[in-house]
């Protein structure tokens, strides 16, 4: 029986064919945790009896969530992890060098038929390479420190098919986030999702980036795309090594195919305080908003600022609104440097802080106040995500945002692309 | 097992269980347990009697991989978590930790019913009520660790994975 792309990658770590439903203990390619898991991680690696990782090549630790540290004991758990790394020869990445899943993709280490767990939940985003990448717990993480294996419920596969392309103005966010109002917060738990369709081809990798990283948000394992000329392309940019492809057989089983026509769509919006509580822009825009939040690893990109960029270029956002931006990673911040991009935004008001994950998790660099709204291009808007649980947080593509600080209100970005 | 239900919705998500703005800042998971559901609830933690259960909806845990949310839910004493489903992730923290995860028909318990959940019988008795109610099996791995009290003691035991073909 023909073999979807989660089926062969993880058939491929197990050494054995394997089918939909099995349990396997499979190799990995890459760990990775962040300093909200990792000391963690590190502890239980050492009550498990763990003397040292089984690769340190192959282990990376990053320091995001908190970055840099805003108390003293968040200062000495980045220390352990410091300690760690230095100590075993693992990868470390400190404060600056951007949020863990930037960092992972622009590494060169990640590409298509590795199979990669993170601790943290948005590891799912490395399936635009083509990577069976997926977020796990600190307790399975030191197992798989130790080990370099994990064991995997192999997935059932959703097959969804996007046919594009996508309006002007509506980019990749508005494409996931209008998936997740379909699906729905737990329409594909425990299940691999397979993005395909000519809206997904059309993409750029940046753009896939966004897509592969919100899987987790209808519940699902991974997020998986077929590899192509843009991903090699990507690879070879940023270093990758010898990577194996995997595309679905003709023949491949899957749970279910949905198909989704996308040309027509408008941009999308998650209102307060669900991600699945999706709407078209029509129907939110007008909301007063008091803060704006471009960044994360899942629009903190360069496509991303280029295009918030091109619309605060020349304007000035609202007397009444923060604008706040954090580069994905250091490699996109000098870039966003020399292109002109961060000028153009702090000219118009932003206040750029360092790359990481303090504004979308709630950590520092940008708590509301009671009562405020924020849009933002982060995957959660959970109640009190941002810090505060008497603030409300709307998702919305870069663009939606940009244009939405300008206006100080919720605000369709098409105005601005005319 | 038995105690009292404190009765949650849908979609409980890992921010609502330890906010993002607690989890980071310490590994001392008794003094992060004070904050559990707090942003839903703020007075939660003291509502707690030991052995309590937490009971909700659907796909209870979602969101962050964060391996604070089934600790601090063990660490405030919390017996079992009853839903009718769980997200992926978190089902994992949870039985690696320790921490019993019950799916099964939560529509007919409500708060404050006293419960009885066997997990050998497989059933949770709703004392108040009079009914017993199923409990959907765990996958035959997840049995395994539970036995061995984690995937850390797992570890201790056999100095890795022993796990494939169970």
């Amino acid at each position: 029986m023909g073999q979807t792309i989660a089926e062969k990658i993880l058939s491929r770590a197990a050494g054995r064919q394997v089918q939909a439903g099995e349990i396997v203990v499979a190799r990995v390619d890459q760990v990775m945790a962040q300093d909200g898991t990792a000391p963690l991680a590190i502890q239980v690696f050492r009550q498990m009896g763990g003397k040292k990782p089984f690769d340190p090549e192959r282990v990376n630790l990053v320091i995001d969530h908190s970055a840099p540290s805003p108390t003293e004991s968040i200062s000495n758990l980045h220390k352990m992890m410091r300690e760690f790394a230095w100590e075993h020869g693992c990868r470390l990445y400190d404060i600056g060098d951007g949020v863990c899943h930037q960092v992972m993709v622009e590494s060169g280490r990640v590409g298509p038929g590795c199979v990669v767990v993170g601790a943290d939940s948005h590891t799912c985003t490395y399936g635009a390479l083509g990577a069976f990448a997926t977020g796990v717990g600190s307790t399975d993480l030191a197992a798989a420190l130790i080990s370099g294996h994990l064991w995997f419920k192999v997935p059932e596969t959703i097959k969804v098919v996007c046919h594009g392309p996508l309006p002007p103005g509506v980019f990749a966010k508005d494409l996931i986030l209008y998936l997740i109002g379909r699906f729905t917060a737990d329409g594909a738990t425990y299940k691999a999702v397979e993005y395909t369709g000519s809206a997904i081809k059309e993409l750029s990798m940046e753009g896939r980036f966004t897509v592969a990283n919100m899987a987790v948000e209808m519940g699902a394992k991974v997020g998986l795309m077929e590899v192509d000329e843009k991903t090699w392309e990507w690879l070879k940019e940023h270093g990758g090594g010898e990577f194996t492809a995997f595309s679905p057989d003709p023949d491949a089983a899957y749970a279910k195919v949905v198909e989704f026509d996308l040309t027509s769509i408008s941009p999308q919006v998650a209102c307060p305080h669900r991600v699945d509580n999706v709407s078209p822009i029509e129907k939110v825009a007008g909301t007063k908003i008091d803060q704006a939040f471009i960044g994360t690893c899942t629009n903190g990109r360069l496509e991303d600022l280029r295009v918030a960029a091109r619309i605060l270029a020349g304007r000035k956002i609202h007397p009444r609104v923060r604008l706040v931006v954090a580069p994905a990673s250091r490699k996109v911040y000098l870039q966003a440097m020399r292109e002109g991009i961060l000028a153009t935004l702090v000219e118009a008001g932003a206040a750029v802080v360092t790359p990481g994950c303090g504004p979308c998790v709630g950590t520092h660099n940008g708590v509301p106040a009671d009562g405020e709204v924020v849009v933002s291009t982060a995957n959660r808007n959970f109640k009190g995500r941002m810090g505060n649980a008497k603030a409300e947080i709307y998702l919305a593509s870069p663009a939606t945002v940009a244009a939405s600080a300008i206006a100080g209100e919720i605000t369709d970005p098409r105005l601005f692309l005319k | 097992m038995r105690g009292r239900a404190h009765k949650f919705g849908d979609d409980i998500n890992t921010d609502y269980i330890i906010s993002g703005k607690y989890k980071f800042k310490t590994l001392d998971m008794e003094e992060l347990a004070r904050h559990v559901m707090e942003d839903l609830d703020p007075e939660f933690y003291h509502k707690i009697r030991p052995g309590d259960f937490i009971v909700a909806g659907w796909n209870f845990g979602c969101g962050s991989s964060r391996e604070q949310a089934p600790l601090v839910i063990k660490h405030a004493r919390i017996g079992a978590v009853l839903a009718k489903s769980f997200a992926r992730i978190f089902f994992r923290n949870a039985i690696n930790t320790g921490l019993p995860v019950v799916e099964c028909d939560t529509d007919q318990i409500e708060a404050g019913d006293e419960l009885e959940v066997d997990l050998a019988r497989g059933v949770v008795e709703n004392l108040t009520k009079g009914i017993s109610i199923p409990i959907k099996p765990l996958p035959p791995v997840m049995l395994k660790i539970l036995e061995d009290g984690g995937l850390i003691a797992h570890f201790q035991k056999y100095g890795g994975f022993k796990l494939e073909g169970v």
